[in-house]
């Protein structure tokens, strides 16, 4: 059975007559230790998604699902207790900016023991020697010293090695984190990428990882669902999603990177922008910006087609780089 | 290549210099404390580089390496503590007040945040006037014309002049804060991190403007980057800095082709890839940067370089040809010669 099992996940915001579809029928279903990484631009509704599966949507933001399972659980029909006794022990995340998620007024031991005193308990003391392990685990050099440290006197790297401690503390099945690395150097960033996926195998943790880098993807995922505006376009497998894209949105993205220009005069560059709140083509979201458009994309919104790990939400999703037929 | 300069060039270079920085060093003091002594922090130490008309020189690195620091020199934002800076020519040190006011017209500059870098209370075609108002004396009529020319230019709509800068995306924006750096038709333009708030692409649309803009009016750019991939795409020569210094420079082919500096390999190593071909298992660098208050002695790089011996931890480590000839672009590193026998990265 799948860890997190995700049906047709809707996040609203806006007037109930005329919403904002911020996330509209995502699925998706992670496996204990795997790797599942969700591309897209911003915009893209990949963090919205990320939020709703951790019940951090408010209102007037209105979260809907035909399934929504963690562990065979349903996170939508459980009390509010419940579920929040479930969020930051079994399902943790980490969030992009580690500068301003440490809370500036508490030291760092005091803001990993927090975890741990609302999941677990304890004496002090044992709570202090988890959280010398715990900055142990995450290799942050004289933890001893650190422990009393207040965030202002860590680095960028050092704070998101303490996101990390404090997520990891209650050993989650399922960590999601939400572009972990894009505040951080390149060098800091190879660091701590490494260091996700050494604690993901070792504690055979689902890792969902939320990044617009699609080299981070390719890095670290085994798997890959392509966003854009608010919808899942492309599920694929790394690497086959980065040779054999089969959504023009994920070809125009691969194609727009430097490194696959080097040595041309010019980027291969999609043009437009992409649809805000309220200038959402009628048809495919794609249209106006796709090099493979047709009538019927403009008229009607495809689905997802393919089988399960391999699908692309367009009319003619592309083989070999040329668009086809669909096989319904 | 037939130059005696210490820097490296491209062998088809033949467009007149217009940037020219001999040393360029800048030292900051740091309070300690009531009654200590202060602190010197090398932001910058001893740079030099050279900039010709229609090129690119990328400068890369990481936070806290100084290349802001040496955006603020070449904009004449700060005077530098020690080195010469020739602008066209002429020295801005001996530079009278006239002079350094028209010097400036000729360095612009384009930030990295599109979001913060516009006045949200000034409407596009104001902020593309104002350098204008500041620094000619055109009518109100020609200053309208040639802000609509520039917008035209760089892929913004006519409507786009009467509206404010909340109502655009973040590569709109940049396509503005472009066009309000090249109003004054300079001939170098910097560009620090001008794309990495953009997403890919967007990114994409951009570089190819900064491109297409650098084919038709030949100004130069300083480009300052942490995107490897960017950088050898756009770049003519690049820069490695890593704590105030540079400790490599050379042209883009030979840098990529041959990176000779451990930290130069390290950076390459932990660019994440898409291809399988260009990718490595991601080779994770030890460490941080350290303190530029009590840096390393010996090479500033010694803590965390894998090829790190006794040596390093003494000598400083001069920016110098290697003696092998194999490439003529400049390394700071006691061991470029045996680096460059490793396998690339």
């Amino acid at each position: 059975m799948a860890l997190l099992e995700v049906k047709n996940l809707t996040v609203e915001f806006g007037k109930v007559a005329t919403p904002l579809r911020a996330v509209d029928g995502v699925s998706m279903s992670i496996d204990a230790g795997e790797v599942v990484g969700i591309v897209g631009e911003s915009g893209s509704g990949k963090s919205v998604t990320a939020l709703a599966l951790m019940g951090l949507i408010d209102e007037p933001g209105r979260v809907s699902a035909d399934r929504l399972n963690f562990d065979g659980r349903d996170l939508l029909t459980m009390s509010i207790k419940e579920r929040r006794s479930l969020l930051g022990r079994d399902i943790a995340m980490i969030f992009q900016d580690p500068m301003t998620c440490l809370n500036p007024c508490f030291t760092v031991e005091y803001q990993l023991t927090e975890t741990l005193r609302i999941h677990e308990g304890g004496p002090r003391k044992v709570l202090r020697a988890r959280a010398l392990e715990l900055l142990q685990a995450v290799e942050i050099p004289d933890a001893q010293r650190r422990l009393n440290a207040f965030p202002h006197q860590l680095s960028g790297g050092m704070s998101q090695r303490v996101m990390v401690a404090m997520a990891i503390a209650c050993h989650p099945r399922l960590l999601i984190a939400d572009e972990p690395t894009t505040a951080l150097d390149v060098t800091i960033q190879a660091q701590i990428l490494a260091l996700l996926l050494k604690l993901q195998r070792e504690r055979r943790m689902g890792l969902v990882i939320i990044t617009h880098d699609l080299g981070v993807v390719a890095e670290i995922a085994q798997r890959v669902m392509v966003m854009y505006a608010g919808q899942v376009v492309e599920t694929s497998r790394v690497p086959e999603v980065f040779e054999q894209p089969h959504h023009p949105y994920t070809e125009a993205l691969l194609s727009a990177l430097p490194e696959h220009n080097i040595g041309q005069r010019r980027l291969r560059s999609m043009p437009g922008v992409v649809p805000g709140a309220h200038d959402r083509p009628s048809g495919c979201l794609l249209s106006p910006r796709c090099r493979y458009v047709q009538d019927k994309c403009r008229a009607e919104r495809p689905e997802l087609y393919g089988v399960e790990g391999a699908q692309a939400r367009c009319f003619f999703p592309l083989v070999q780089h040329r668009p086809t037929k669909v096989i319904a | 290549m037939s130059e005696h300069r210490p820097t490296s060039r491209d062998p088809d270079h033949e467009s007149p210099i217009v940037l020219d920085a001999q040393g360029l060093t800048k030292h900051f003091a740091v309070s300690q404390g009531f009654m200590k002594p202060k602190a010197i922090v090398r932001a910058l130490d001893g740079v030099s580089f050279q900039v010709s008309a229609g090129k690119t020189v990328a400068v890369v690195g990481e936070s806290g390496c100084g290349k802001s620091t040496l955006a603020r020199q070449i904009t004449m934002i700060e005077p530098p503590t020690a080195g010469r800076l020739h602008l066209g020519g002429v020295d801005v040190a001996s530079a009278d007040a006239a002079a350094r006011k028209r010097l400036r017209q000729e360095v612009q500059m384009v930030f990295q945040n599109p979001f913060g870098s516009l006045n949200p209370r000034k409407k596009i075609g104001h902020a593309l006037e104002e350098p204008l108002v500041i620094n000619t004396t055109l009518g109100k009529a020609e200053r309208e014309e040639k802000a609509r020319a520039m917008m035209a230019r760089v892929g913004l709509r006519p409507e786009h002049h009467q509206r404010y800068p909340h109502m655009f995306s973040g590569g709109q924006r940049q396509r503005v804060a472009i066009a309000r750096a090249l109003m004054l038709q300079p001939r170098i333009v910097v560009a620090d991190e001008p794309v990495s708030a953009l997403d890919v692409s967007i990114q994409a649309q951009v570089l190819n403007l900064l491109m297409d803009l650098q084919e038709e009016t030949q100004v130069a750019y300083v480009f300052i980057s942490h995107n490897l991939a960017v950088v050898e795409l756009i770049a003519n020569e690049v820069l490695v800095m890593y704590l105030g210094k540079v400790v490599e420079q050379a042209s883009k082919r030979e840098l990529f082709a041959m990176p000779r500096h451990p930290y130069t390999r390290a950076l390459l190593a932990s660019t994440p890839r898409i291809d399988k071909a260009a990718r490595r298992a991601l080779q994770v660098l030890s460490g941080e940067l350290p303190s530029p208050l009590n840096p390393p002695s010996g090479c500033a790089f010694h803590k965390r370089c894998p090829f790190a011996a006794a040596r390093c931890g003494v000598e400083v480590p001069l920016l110098r040809q290697p003696s092998d000839g194999r490439t003529i672009g400049l390394v700071a590193c006691h061991f470029a010669e045996q680096i460059a026998e490793l396998a690339p990265v």
